[in-house]
């Protein structure tokens, strides 16, 4: 089986975002969950001609494309990078466009928690400039814009330690936001990632 | 109660009930929907199912669906614009659906030793034999169809309420089976936290083993 796409590296070690996301989430989340992303999408990839080609290339490849941010836009709570003047110029654009950063953080977990069935929550930078917060269903990627950073709402993503508690898992995970890496983001580095494959979703 | 306050409680009532009244017919008092009883013990589907899921699965996600569905009608019915109302559909055919689904999901499982997993008789394994092939050909179609979906959602076998025939669909979400096109007469949940905290990544498991505590029973009765 061609091995086009592999699953990249976690940065940190699996309970390295422990206490908020528990070692054995993140062990299955990144070796199973992504891993099976990532097989199915290379799977998909070499039988063109099977007739769910295109929907199965979208939905792992999707798969595939969040993760991989995902992981990049946590960090352990003891890193730096978690720290909000880690990003000096994204927090000046989600103060002046939500007013304060709490009313940005209100406004992004109402978004998590409407969401209905499997999906995403993102921080988007527009094409005209502006930030958006935005849910994505299932492993669709983000339609248009930069995303900046995401917060996984599939159940995988918490159930093992929240179970149906997700309030308090949207509440947690803003101990654990790279805010270095999205700064990096907002200032273009997200612009390139995954040209290639996006084009196929 | 004091008598006192059992009386205010009472004039209370009665005025309440005066001013519907005066609302005219169309305002009647909905009644709240709420949690079904189970018929079994949480951890009777066990191994299959264990008792954990089921207790969190009825009384945690399964009780949140009626809350949202109570709450989004209570909405509705306050509501004074179309707009205001159109705006809540969604609310009413996540958490309506999700209260749907559930019933019909616990109504169509059962313990071992209470007939679950004993396959269908009469009418309705015929039917089966003559769609699939076999029983077991229909559980292995329907497993890739559970297996299939991206995302949460549910699989289910339905009748066509036109021609009698079976067929295995799957919904996205908590999307009601159309009941103008189909009788559900087993549904799966297909949601993570359906099999999450025993089979984790594994659903495959989880839909092999699943049929060891359907009900058929409750599945020929929605058939005839």
């Amino acid at each position: 089986m061609g091995g086009t796409y592999t699953l990249p590296p976690l940065p940190y070690a699996y309970d390295a975002l422990e206490p908020y996301i528990s070692a054995q989430i993140m062990e299955l989340h990144h070796s199973k969950h992504h891993a099976t992303y990532v097989a199915n999408l290379n799977k998909a990839i070499s039988s063109p001609n099977a007739v769910n080609t295109q929907s199965l290339i979208h939905f792992n490849g999707g798969g595939h494309i969040n993760h991989s941010i995902f992981w990049k836009n946590l960090a352990p709570a003891s890193s730096p990078d978690v720290d909000k003047s880690a990003a000096p110029t994204l927090m000046s654009a989600i103060n002046s466009q939500f007013g304060s950063f709490g009313d940005f953080r209100s406004r992004f977990n109402a978004i998590l928690l409407g969401i209905q069935g499997s999906g995403w929550g993102w921080l988007i930078l527009k094409d005209d400039g502006n930030l958006d917060i935005i849910a994505t269903r299932d492993q669709d990627t983000v339609p248009y814009g930069t995303a900046i950073f995401g917060v996984d709402m599939w159940e995988h993503a918490y159930y093992l330690q929240y179970m149906n508690g997700k309030a308090a898992y949207t509440e947690n995970i803003w101990n654990i936001i790279n805010w270095k890496y999205a700064e990096a983001r907002f200032s273009g580095a997200g612009e390139n990632d995954f040209t290639e494959l996006k084009a196929m979703l | 109660m004091s008598i006192a306050a059992s009386a205010r409680s009472t004039l209370a009532r009665a005025s309440r009930a005066a001013s519907i009244r005066s609302l005219g017919s169309v305002a009647a008092v909905r009644t709240k929907y709420t949690l079904p009883d189970l018929s079994y013990d949480y951890g009777a589907l066990e191994p299959h199912i264990s008792g954990q899921i089921m207790e969190v699965h009825y009384t945690k996600h399964h009780q949140t669906y009626v809350n949202g569905i109570n709450d989004a009608q209570e909405k509705f019915d306050a509501a004074s614009s179309p707009a205001e109302k159109v705006a809540l559909t969604s609310l009413i055919k996540f958490h309506g659906g999700g209260h749907v689904n559930h019933t019909l999901f616990w109504e169509n499982l059962s313990p071992v030793n209470k007939d679950g997993g004993a396959p269908p008789t009469g009418a309705l394994s015929k039917t089966i034999d003559d769609t699939w092939g076999s029983l077991d050909s229909f559980k292995a179609k329907m497993n890739a169809a559970l297996a299939g979906i991206q995302g949460s959602g549910w699989g289910w076998l339905v009748k066509d309420n036109t021609t009698g025939k079976l067929s295995i669909i799957t919904q996205p979400n908590q999307d009601p089976v159309d009941t103008s096109k189909f009788t559900p007469l087993i549904g799966i949940d297909a949601w993570e936290h359906a099999y999450y905290l025993q089979y984790q990544n594994v659903k495959a498991d989880y839909f092999k083993a699943i049929w060891n505590v359907i009900n058929w029973k409750a599945a020929e009765k929605r058939f005839s």
